[in-house]
Protein backbone atom coordinates (compact mmCIF):
# COMPACT_ATOMS: atom_id res chain seq x y z
CA UNK A 1 0.00 0.00 0.00
CA UNK A 2 1.69 3.18 -0.68
CA UNK A 3 1.95 5.96 2.29
CA UNK A 4 0.10 8.27 -0.49
CA UNK A 5 -2.46 8.20 -2.76
CA UNK A 6 -3.90 11.25 -4.38
CA UNK A 7 -6.85 10.69 -7.24
CA UNK A 8 -8.21 13.24 -9.52
CA UNK A 9 -6.95 16.08 -6.89
CA UNK A 10 -8.32 19.70 -8.47
CA UNK A 11 -8.68 22.79 -6.38
CA UNK A 12 -10.62 26.11 -7.98
CA UNK A 13 -11.02 29.41 -6.57
CA UNK A 14 -13.84 30.77 -8.91
CA UNK A 15 -12.59 30.49 -12.49
CA UNK A 16 -9.59 29.83 -11.87
CA UNK A 17 -8.15 25.87 -11.50
CA UNK A 18 -4.83 26.07 -9.12
CA UNK A 19 -4.48 22.46 -9.75
CA UNK A 20 -6.44 20.27 -12.11
CA UNK A 21 -6.78 16.22 -12.20
CA UNK A 22 -4.01 15.43 -10.35
CA UNK A 23 -3.47 11.69 -9.09
CA UNK A 24 0.35 9.91 -7.99
CA UNK A 25 1.51 8.03 -5.41
CA UNK A 26 4.41 7.84 -2.66
CA UNK A 27 5.49 4.41 -1.94
CA UNK A 28 7.59 3.54 1.62
CA UNK A 29 11.35 4.10 0.96
CA UNK A 30 10.35 6.39 -1.78
CA UNK A 31 11.35 10.04 -2.33
CA UNK A 32 8.92 11.74 -4.92
CA UNK A 33 10.23 15.43 -5.99
CA UNK A 34 7.11 17.79 -6.86
CA UNK A 35 8.66 20.23 -10.10
CA UNK A 36 7.44 23.14 -11.14
CA UNK A 37 7.63 26.69 -12.00
CA UNK A 38 6.21 29.30 -9.00
CA UNK A 39 2.48 29.57 -9.07
CA UNK A 40 2.37 25.64 -10.76
CA UNK A 41 0.51 24.23 -7.95
CA UNK A 42 2.57 22.50 -6.01
CA UNK A 43 2.38 24.18 -2.71
CA UNK A 44 -1.40 24.04 -4.10
CA UNK A 45 -0.90 20.19 -4.17
CA UNK A 46 0.73 19.89 -0.72
CA UNK A 47 -1.38 21.69 0.88
CA UNK A 48 -4.63 19.51 0.11
CA UNK A 49 -1.88 16.80 1.26
CA UNK A 50 -1.36 18.64 4.57
CA UNK A 51 -5.14 18.91 5.28
CA UNK A 52 -4.93 22.75 5.26
CA UNK A 53 -6.76 22.95 1.87
CA UNK A 54 -10.21 20.81 1.02
CA UNK A 55 -9.80 19.63 -2.69
CA UNK A 56 -12.64 20.84 -4.62
CA UNK A 57 -12.86 17.14 -5.62
CA UNK A 58 -10.90 14.45 -5.58
CA UNK A 59 -9.42 12.00 -3.10
CA UNK A 60 -6.17 11.62 -0.48
CA UNK A 61 -5.54 8.55 1.04
CA UNK A 62 -2.36 8.31 3.83
CA UNK A 63 -1.74 4.77 4.22
CA UNK A 64 -5.38 3.57 2.97
CA UNK A 65 -6.80 6.37 5.42
CA UNK A 66 -9.46 8.95 3.43
CA UNK A 67 -7.74 12.34 4.80
CA UNK A 68 -11.59 13.58 4.58
CA UNK A 69 -13.25 10.87 6.57
CA UNK A 70 -10.01 10.40 9.03
CA UNK A 71 -8.08 13.58 9.06
CA UNK A 72 -6.98 13.37 12.48
CA UNK A 73 -5.73 9.52 12.52
CA UNK A 74 -4.38 10.30 8.64
CA UNK A 75 -2.19 13.65 9.75
CA UNK A 76 -0.43 11.71 12.54
CA UNK A 77 1.10 9.64 9.81
CA UNK A 78 2.84 12.06 8.19
CA UNK A 79 4.75 15.74 9.81
CA UNK A 80 6.27 18.24 7.37
CA UNK A 81 9.18 21.20 6.96
CA UNK A 82 8.38 24.54 4.33
CA UNK A 83 10.62 27.48 4.76
CA UNK A 84 7.65 29.12 5.09
CA UNK A 85 6.79 27.58 8.05
CA UNK A 86 8.96 28.40 10.90
CA UNK A 87 8.14 26.97 14.05
CA UNK A 88 6.89 29.49 16.72
CA UNK A 89 9.77 31.80 16.90
CA UNK A 90 8.98 32.65 20.90
CA UNK A 91 9.42 29.06 21.83
CA UNK A 92 12.60 27.47 22.90
CA UNK A 93 13.77 24.51 20.53
CA UNK A 94 12.98 22.19 23.37
CA UNK A 95 9.61 23.69 23.88
CA UNK A 96 8.78 23.51 20.26
CA UNK A 97 9.98 19.84 19.87
CA UNK A 98 7.68 18.88 23.32
CA UNK A 99 4.62 20.81 21.81
CA UNK A 100 4.35 19.35 18.73
CA UNK A 101 5.57 15.97 19.92
CA UNK A 102 2.47 15.78 22.26
CA UNK A 103 0.41 16.95 19.57
CA UNK A 104 1.91 13.91 17.27
CA UNK A 105 1.42 11.64 20.68
CA UNK A 106 5.24 10.64 19.73
CA UNK A 107 5.97 7.70 22.61
CA UNK A 108 8.72 8.26 24.98
CA UNK A 109 8.78 12.03 24.21
CA UNK A 110 11.79 12.88 26.10
CA UNK A 111 14.05 10.57 25.10
CA UNK A 112 12.93 11.41 21.28
CA UNK A 113 13.50 14.99 21.36
CA UNK A 114 16.78 14.32 22.99
CA UNK A 115 17.90 11.67 20.16
CA UNK A 116 16.20 14.22 17.46
CA UNK A 117 18.33 17.05 18.97
CA UNK A 118 21.23 14.97 18.95
CA UNK A 119 20.06 13.90 15.15
CA UNK A 120 19.75 17.77 14.20
CA UNK A 121 23.02 19.16 16.25
CA UNK A 122 20.75 20.97 18.20
CA UNK A 123 21.72 20.17 21.53
CA UNK A 124 23.60 23.31 21.86
CA UNK A 125 20.60 25.57 21.00
CA UNK A 126 18.24 23.24 22.97
CA UNK A 127 17.23 26.20 25.14
CA UNK A 128 17.35 28.65 22.66
CA UNK A 129 14.32 30.68 21.27
CA UNK A 130 13.91 29.43 17.50
CA UNK A 131 13.55 33.35 16.66
CA UNK A 132 17.12 34.19 17.04
CA UNK A 133 18.53 31.40 14.90
CA UNK A 134 19.63 31.57 11.74
CA UNK A 135 17.75 30.37 8.77
CA UNK A 136 19.82 27.75 8.58
CA UNK A 137 19.51 26.31 11.95
CA UNK A 138 15.37 27.42 12.00
CA UNK A 139 15.32 24.97 9.01
CA UNK A 140 17.46 22.44 11.23
CA UNK A 141 14.54 22.38 14.02
CA UNK A 142 11.70 22.29 11.48
CA UNK A 143 13.53 19.04 9.94
CA UNK A 144 14.15 17.42 13.57
CA UNK A 145 10.24 18.44 14.48
CA UNK A 146 9.32 16.77 11.23
CA UNK A 147 11.28 13.61 11.67
CA UNK A 148 9.81 13.57 15.61
CA UNK A 149 7.18 11.74 14.71
CA UNK A 150 9.11 9.07 12.19
CA UNK A 151 6.41 9.97 9.95
CA UNK A 152 4.82 7.61 7.50
CA UNK A 153 5.14 10.33 4.78
CA UNK A 154 7.03 13.25 5.09
CA UNK A 155 6.25 15.99 3.39
CA UNK A 156 9.03 18.91 2.51
CA UNK A 157 8.48 22.25 0.96
CA UNK A 158 11.79 23.56 -0.65
CA UNK A 159 13.51 22.75 2.57
CA UNK A 160 16.74 23.72 1.79
CA UNK A 161 15.80 27.08 0.12
CA UNK A 162 17.53 29.22 2.58
CA UNK A 163 20.63 27.17 3.13
CA UNK A 164 24.60 27.06 2.26
CA UNK A 165 25.93 24.43 0.62
CA UNK A 166 27.40 22.57 3.05
CA UNK A 167 23.75 22.13 4.90
CA UNK A 168 22.04 21.79 1.82
CA UNK A 169 24.14 18.66 1.71
CA UNK A 170 23.64 17.53 5.29
CA UNK A 171 19.92 18.07 4.97
CA UNK A 172 19.57 15.92 2.02
CA UNK A 173 21.55 12.98 3.75
CA UNK A 174 19.35 12.94 6.15
CA UNK A 175 16.31 12.81 4.36
CA UNK A 176 18.31 9.92 1.89
CA UNK A 177 18.48 8.51 5.16
CA UNK A 178 15.27 8.92 6.35
CA UNK A 179 13.80 7.35 2.80
CA UNK A 180 16.35 4.75 3.07
CA UNK A 181 15.29 3.21 6.62
CA UNK A 182 12.17 1.83 4.73
CA UNK A 183 10.04 3.53 7.14
CA UNK A 184 8.23 6.19 5.26
CA UNK A 185 7.97 8.13 1.90
CA UNK A 186 9.26 11.64 1.52
CA UNK A 187 7.56 14.30 -1.19
CA UNK A 188 9.51 16.76 -2.02
CA UNK A 189 9.28 20.31 -3.98
CA UNK A 190 12.42 21.92 -4.93
CA UNK A 191 13.56 24.53 -7.65
CA UNK A 192 17.47 22.54 -6.88
CA UNK A 193 17.46 20.60 -10.13
CA UNK A 194 21.07 19.57 -8.62
CA UNK A 195 19.21 18.91 -5.57
CA UNK A 196 16.19 16.94 -7.12
CA UNK A 197 18.66 14.63 -8.87
CA UNK A 198 21.04 14.02 -6.52
CA UNK A 199 17.87 12.91 -4.13
CA UNK A 200 15.14 12.40 -5.66
CA UNK A 201 13.72 8.67 -6.88
CA UNK A 202 10.77 9.98 -8.96
CA UNK A 203 9.83 13.40 -10.26
CA UNK A 204 6.45 14.99 -11.40
CA UNK A 205 6.63 18.24 -13.25
CA UNK A 206 3.47 20.14 -12.54
CA UNK A 207 2.60 23.28 -14.61
CA UNK A 208 -0.49 25.13 -14.47
CA UNK A 209 -1.80 22.79 -12.18
CA UNK A 210 -1.60 19.53 -14.24
CA UNK A 211 1.38 16.87 -14.17
CA UNK A 212 3.21 17.24 -17.40
CA UNK A 213 5.84 14.26 -17.18
CA UNK A 214 6.18 11.64 -14.56
CA UNK A 215 9.89 9.58 -14.13
CA UNK A 216 13.73 8.79 -13.13
CA UNK A 217 14.75 12.76 -13.02
CA UNK A 218 18.33 10.74 -14.06
CA UNK A 219 16.55 9.40 -17.30
CA UNK A 220 14.01 12.12 -18.07
CA UNK A 221 16.40 14.47 -19.46
CA UNK A 222 17.54 12.12 -22.11
CA UNK A 223 14.28 10.63 -22.87
CA UNK A 224 13.17 14.23 -24.04
CA UNK A 225 16.47 15.86 -25.63
CA UNK A 226 17.58 17.77 -22.92
CA UNK A 227 21.16 17.73 -21.44
CA UNK A 228 19.90 18.32 -18.29
CA UNK A 229 17.15 18.33 -15.53
CA UNK A 230 17.45 22.00 -15.57
CA UNK A 231 16.99 22.45 -19.29
CA UNK A 232 14.22 19.80 -19.13
CA UNK A 233 12.52 22.03 -16.47
CA UNK A 234 13.32 25.52 -18.02
CA UNK A 235 11.59 23.78 -21.57
CA UNK A 236 8.61 22.78 -19.84
CA UNK A 237 8.28 25.61 -18.00
CA UNK A 238 8.62 28.16 -20.80
CA UNK A 239 6.53 25.84 -22.63
CA UNK A 240 3.66 26.37 -19.69
CA UNK A 241 3.90 30.10 -20.07
CA UNK A 242 2.08 29.85 -23.36
CA UNK A 243 -1.47 30.17 -23.38
CA UNK A 244 -3.68 27.36 -23.16
CA UNK A 245 -6.07 27.69 -26.20
CA UNK A 246 -9.78 28.54 -25.21
CA UNK B 1 -10.59 14.28 21.21
CA UNK B 2 -6.65 13.55 22.46
CA UNK B 3 -6.04 15.16 26.08
CA UNK B 4 -2.24 15.05 24.88
CA UNK B 5 -3.19 17.39 22.11
CA UNK B 6 -5.28 19.31 24.28
CA UNK B 7 -2.28 19.65 26.76
CA UNK B 8 -0.02 20.64 24.11
CA UNK B 9 -2.15 24.03 23.46
CA UNK B 10 -2.52 24.44 26.66
CA UNK B 11 1.73 24.05 27.26
CA UNK B 12 2.59 26.19 24.54
CA UNK B 13 0.68 28.82 26.30
CA UNK B 14 2.26 28.50 29.31
CA UNK B 15 5.79 28.24 28.39
CA UNK B 16 4.83 32.06 26.69
CA UNK B 17 3.44 33.04 29.63
CA UNK B 18 6.20 31.62 32.13
CA UNK B 19 9.33 32.70 28.96
CA UNK B 20 8.23 36.57 29.80
CA UNK B 21 7.41 38.79 32.14
CA UNK B 22 5.25 41.06 29.34
CA UNK B 23 2.94 38.35 29.52
CA UNK B 24 2.64 37.41 33.00
CA UNK B 25 2.21 40.64 34.31
CA UNK B 26 -1.03 41.69 32.46
CA UNK B 27 -2.30 38.30 33.68
CA UNK B 28 -2.84 40.66 37.49
CA UNK B 29 -1.53 44.01 36.91
CA UNK B 30 -5.03 45.48 35.63
CA UNK B 31 -7.25 44.11 37.52
CA UNK B 32 -5.29 44.90 40.11
CA UNK B 33 -5.27 48.66 39.50
CA UNK B 34 -9.26 48.79 38.90
CA UNK B 35 -9.47 47.39 42.25
CA UNK B 36 -7.53 50.43 43.48
CA UNK B 37 -9.14 52.47 41.63
CA UNK B 38 -13.33 51.52 42.20
CA UNK B 39 -12.31 50.21 46.10
CA UNK B 40 -11.01 53.92 46.97
CA UNK B 41 -14.08 55.71 44.84
CA UNK B 42 -16.46 53.12 46.84
CA UNK B 43 -15.04 53.80 50.34
CA UNK B 44 -15.05 57.60 49.33
CA UNK B 45 -18.91 57.29 48.16
CA UNK B 46 -19.11 55.67 51.11
CA UNK B 47 -18.40 58.60 53.17
CA UNK B 48 -19.78 61.23 51.57
CA UNK B 49 -22.92 60.00 50.18
CA UNK B 50 -24.42 59.91 53.81
CA UNK B 51 -26.92 56.56 52.20
CA UNK B 52 -27.44 53.08 53.90
CA UNK B 53 -26.48 52.20 50.93
CA UNK B 54 -23.21 50.21 50.83
CA UNK B 55 -21.02 51.07 47.79
CA UNK B 56 -18.12 48.37 48.47
CA UNK B 57 -20.12 45.47 47.29
CA UNK B 58 -21.90 47.40 44.94
CA UNK B 59 -19.56 49.10 42.93
CA UNK B 60 -16.31 47.21 43.83
CA UNK B 61 -18.02 43.75 43.71
CA UNK B 62 -19.71 44.67 40.22
CA UNK B 63 -16.18 45.66 39.22
CA UNK B 64 -14.66 42.25 40.15
CA UNK B 65 -17.56 40.33 38.71
CA UNK B 66 -17.20 42.11 35.54
CA UNK B 67 -13.42 42.46 34.86
CA UNK B 68 -13.20 38.33 35.60
CA UNK B 69 -15.57 37.94 32.53
CA UNK B 70 -13.52 40.12 30.18
CA UNK B 71 -10.17 38.32 31.68
CA UNK B 72 -11.83 34.77 30.63
CA UNK B 73 -12.92 36.15 27.20
CA UNK B 74 -9.02 38.05 27.19
CA UNK B 75 -7.85 34.35 27.88
CA UNK B 76 -9.06 32.74 24.78
CA UNK B 77 -8.57 35.49 22.55
CA UNK B 78 -4.59 36.53 23.99
CA UNK B 79 -4.27 32.64 23.23
CA UNK B 80 -5.27 32.81 19.96
CA UNK B 81 -3.56 36.25 19.12
CA UNK B 82 -0.58 34.66 19.96
CA UNK B 83 -0.98 31.96 17.03
CA UNK B 84 -1.74 34.56 14.80
CA UNK B 85 1.13 36.98 15.83
CA UNK B 86 3.57 33.67 15.39
CA UNK B 87 1.79 32.27 12.36
CA UNK B 88 1.63 29.64 13.68
CA UNK B 89 -2.02 28.19 12.02
CA UNK B 90 -0.29 25.82 9.62
CA UNK B 91 2.54 24.29 12.02
CA UNK B 92 -1.02 23.63 14.45
CA UNK B 93 -3.52 22.78 11.75
CA UNK B 94 -1.45 20.97 9.41
CA UNK B 95 -1.34 17.95 12.50
CA UNK B 96 -3.68 15.74 14.21
CA UNK B 97 -4.54 18.64 16.37
CA UNK B 98 -8.47 19.24 15.93
CA UNK B 99 -10.77 22.52 15.91
CA UNK B 100 -12.49 21.21 19.13
CA UNK B 101 -8.75 20.27 20.44
CA UNK B 102 -7.34 23.74 19.77
CA UNK B 103 -10.20 25.59 21.49
CA UNK B 104 -10.90 23.29 24.28
CA UNK B 105 -6.94 24.00 25.30
CA UNK B 106 -7.71 28.20 24.13
CA UNK B 107 -10.22 27.48 27.45
CA UNK B 108 -8.15 25.78 29.60
CA UNK B 109 -5.67 28.39 29.30
CA UNK B 110 -8.45 31.11 30.09
CA UNK B 111 -9.12 28.94 33.18
CA UNK B 112 -5.80 29.00 34.42
CA UNK B 113 -5.38 33.07 33.34
CA UNK B 114 -8.55 34.09 34.61
CA UNK B 115 -7.91 32.50 37.69
CA UNK B 116 -5.05 34.07 38.69
CA UNK B 117 -7.02 37.29 38.21
CA UNK B 118 -9.72 36.15 40.19
CA UNK B 119 -7.63 35.05 42.90
CA UNK B 120 -5.60 38.38 43.30
CA UNK B 121 -8.81 40.51 43.12
CA UNK B 122 -10.12 38.69 45.81
CA UNK B 123 -7.32 39.18 48.19
CA UNK B 124 -7.43 42.75 47.09
CA UNK B 125 -10.92 43.68 47.74
CA UNK B 126 -11.92 41.71 50.45
CA UNK B 127 -8.74 42.49 52.48
CA UNK B 128 -7.66 46.18 51.50
CA UNK B 129 -11.59 47.04 50.73
CA UNK B 130 -13.47 44.82 53.11
CA UNK B 131 -15.44 43.04 50.11
CA UNK B 132 -17.89 40.38 51.98
CA UNK B 133 -17.51 38.39 48.75
CA UNK B 134 -16.87 35.00 50.87
CA UNK B 135 -19.88 35.61 52.68
CA UNK B 136 -22.12 34.87 49.94
CA UNK B 137 -20.84 31.34 50.03
CA UNK B 138 -21.82 28.32 47.37
CA UNK B 139 -24.52 31.51 46.15
CA UNK B 140 -21.44 33.02 44.23
CA UNK B 141 -20.29 29.80 42.42
CA UNK B 142 -23.67 29.29 39.96
CA UNK B 143 -23.03 33.34 39.05
CA UNK B 144 -19.26 32.89 38.60
CA UNK B 145 -20.36 30.10 36.20
CA UNK B 146 -22.44 32.46 33.95
CA UNK B 147 -19.97 34.80 33.84
CA UNK B 148 -17.20 32.35 33.23
CA UNK B 149 -19.31 30.62 30.32
CA UNK B 150 -20.13 34.42 28.95
CA UNK B 151 -16.47 35.50 28.83
CA UNK B 152 -15.77 31.98 26.65
CA UNK B 153 -18.48 32.77 24.14
CA UNK B 154 -17.02 36.25 23.64
CA UNK B 155 -13.54 35.18 23.42
CA UNK B 156 -14.26 32.55 20.63
CA UNK B 157 -16.85 34.72 18.71
CA UNK B 158 -13.72 37.30 18.68
CA UNK B 159 -11.04 34.34 17.74
CA UNK B 160 -13.85 33.62 15.49
CA UNK B 161 -13.93 37.36 13.97
CA UNK B 162 -10.15 37.56 13.46
CA UNK B 163 -10.09 34.64 11.87
CA UNK B 164 -12.98 35.39 9.17
CA UNK B 165 -11.22 39.07 9.20
CA UNK B 166 -8.48 39.01 9.51
CA UNK B 167 -5.14 40.08 12.22
CA UNK B 168 -6.34 43.76 11.42
CA UNK B 169 -9.47 43.30 12.96
CA UNK B 170 -6.89 42.31 16.32
CA UNK B 171 -8.79 46.06 17.82
CA UNK B 172 -12.28 44.98 17.37
CA UNK B 173 -12.56 42.16 19.73
CA UNK B 174 -10.88 44.22 22.51
CA UNK B 175 -14.20 46.29 22.43
CA UNK B 176 -16.98 43.68 22.54
CA UNK B 177 -16.77 43.31 26.12
CA UNK B 178 -17.33 47.02 26.36
CA UNK B 179 -19.71 47.37 24.10
CA UNK B 180 -22.17 45.09 25.88
CA UNK B 181 -21.43 46.46 29.45
CA UNK B 182 -23.91 49.11 29.69
CA UNK B 183 -26.50 46.24 28.47
CA UNK B 184 -25.18 43.97 31.45
CA UNK B 185 -26.67 46.43 33.87
CA UNK B 186 -23.55 46.39 35.77
CA UNK B 187 -23.60 49.00 38.22
CA UNK B 188 -27.32 49.87 38.14
CA UNK B 189 -30.62 47.98 38.28
CA UNK B 190 -32.08 46.89 34.17
CA UNK B 191 -34.86 48.96 35.35
CA UNK B 192 -33.17 52.15 35.19
CA UNK B 193 -32.35 51.38 31.41
CA UNK B 194 -35.15 52.72 28.66
CA UNK B 195 -36.95 50.22 27.18
CA UNK B 196 -35.06 49.44 24.32
CA UNK B 197 -31.69 49.27 26.30
CA UNK B 198 -33.67 46.64 28.66
CA UNK B 199 -35.38 44.53 26.08
CA UNK B 200 -31.30 43.92 25.34
CA UNK B 201 -30.41 43.53 29.00
CA UNK B 202 -32.92 40.36 28.76
CA UNK B 203 -30.74 38.68 25.96
CA UNK B 204 -27.33 39.45 27.71
CA UNK B 205 -26.82 36.80 30.49
CA UNK B 206 -24.37 39.19 32.81
CA UNK B 207 -27.54 41.18 33.40
CA UNK B 208 -28.84 38.33 35.42
CA UNK B 209 -25.55 37.81 37.24
CA UNK B 210 -25.73 41.11 38.26
CA UNK B 211 -29.64 41.73 38.93
CA UNK B 212 -29.35 38.44 40.90
CA UNK B 213 -26.31 39.79 43.24
CA UNK B 214 -27.81 43.04 43.58
CA UNK B 215 -31.13 41.55 45.15
CA UNK B 216 -29.10 38.94 47.12
CA UNK B 217 -26.24 41.62 48.47
CA UNK B 218 -29.53 43.46 49.07
CA UNK B 219 -30.75 41.07 51.82
CA UNK B 220 -33.27 39.40 48.72
CA UNK B 221 -33.69 35.68 48.43
CA UNK B 222 -31.49 33.85 45.53
CA UNK B 223 -33.98 33.68 42.41
CA UNK B 224 -33.23 30.45 41.12
CA UNK B 225 -35.50 31.08 37.85
CA UNK B 226 -33.81 34.49 36.63
CA UNK B 227 -30.26 32.29 37.01
CA UNK B 228 -31.51 29.45 35.27
CA UNK B 229 -32.43 31.72 32.49
CA UNK B 230 -29.04 33.24 32.58
CA UNK B 231 -27.62 29.81 32.47
CA UNK B 232 -29.59 28.86 29.47
CA UNK B 233 -28.62 31.67 27.92
CA UNK B 234 -25.38 31.27 28.05
CA UNK B 235 -25.02 28.00 27.53
CA UNK B 236 -27.09 28.33 23.67
CA UNK B 237 -24.57 31.19 23.22
CA UNK B 238 -21.50 29.70 23.96
CA UNK B 239 -23.15 26.97 21.87
CA UNK B 240 -23.38 29.60 19.02
CA UNK B 241 -20.02 30.70 19.17
CA UNK B 242 -18.13 27.73 18.98
CA UNK B 243 -20.39 26.64 15.98
CA UNK B 244 -18.88 30.19 14.38
CA UNK B 245 -15.47 29.40 14.87
CA UNK B 246 -16.07 26.08 13.32
CA UNK B 247 -17.60 27.53 10.00
CA UNK B 248 -15.48 30.07 10.01
CA UNK B 249 -12.58 27.65 10.20
CA UNK B 250 -14.17 25.12 7.97
CA UNK B 251 -14.32 28.01 5.78
CA UNK B 252 -10.39 28.82 6.04
CA UNK B 253 -9.49 24.95 5.31
CA UNK B 254 -12.00 25.44 2.06
CA UNK B 255 -10.41 28.56 0.73
CA UNK B 256 -7.03 28.18 1.93
CA UNK B 257 -6.95 30.81 4.25
CA UNK B 258 -5.47 28.86 6.86
CA UNK B 259 -2.25 27.93 5.11
CA UNK B 260 -1.35 31.76 4.39
CA UNK B 261 -3.19 34.04 7.02
CA UNK B 262 -1.62 37.04 7.19
CA UNK B 263 -2.81 40.79 7.86
CA UNK B 264 -2.66 40.78 3.60
CA UNK B 265 -4.17 37.58 2.95
CA UNK B 266 -7.97 38.52 4.24
CA UNK B 267 -10.43 40.55 2.90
Amino acid sequence: MPVLSAQGLCKSYGDVDAVRDVSFVVESGEIVGLLGPNGAGKTTTLNMVLGVLEPTSGSIAIEGMDLRKHRAQALARTNFAAVYAALPGNLTVYQNLRVFGLIYAVPNLKARIEESLAEADLIRFRNTKCGVLSSGEQTRVSLAKAMLNRPRLLLLDEPTASLDPAMARDIRRRIRAFAAAGTGGVLWTSHNMYEVEEVCDRVLFISKGRILLEGDPRKLPAAHGKKTLEELFIALARESLIPEPT
Amino acid sequence: MSAARILAVVLRQYYLIRGTFARFLPLFAWVAIDMLTWGFLSRYLDSVAGSPLNFVPRLLGAVLLWDFLVRVAQGVTTAFLEDVWSRNFLNFFATPLTVGEYLAGLMLTSIATSLVGLIVMLIMATTVFGLPFLALGAISLPYLLILFLSGISLGVFGAGLVLRLGPASEWFIWMIPATLGPFAAVFYPMSSLPGWMRAISYLVPPSYVFEGLRSVVGGGRLAWSPLLAGGALTAFYAALAIGFFRITYRRAIRTGLIARYSAESVS
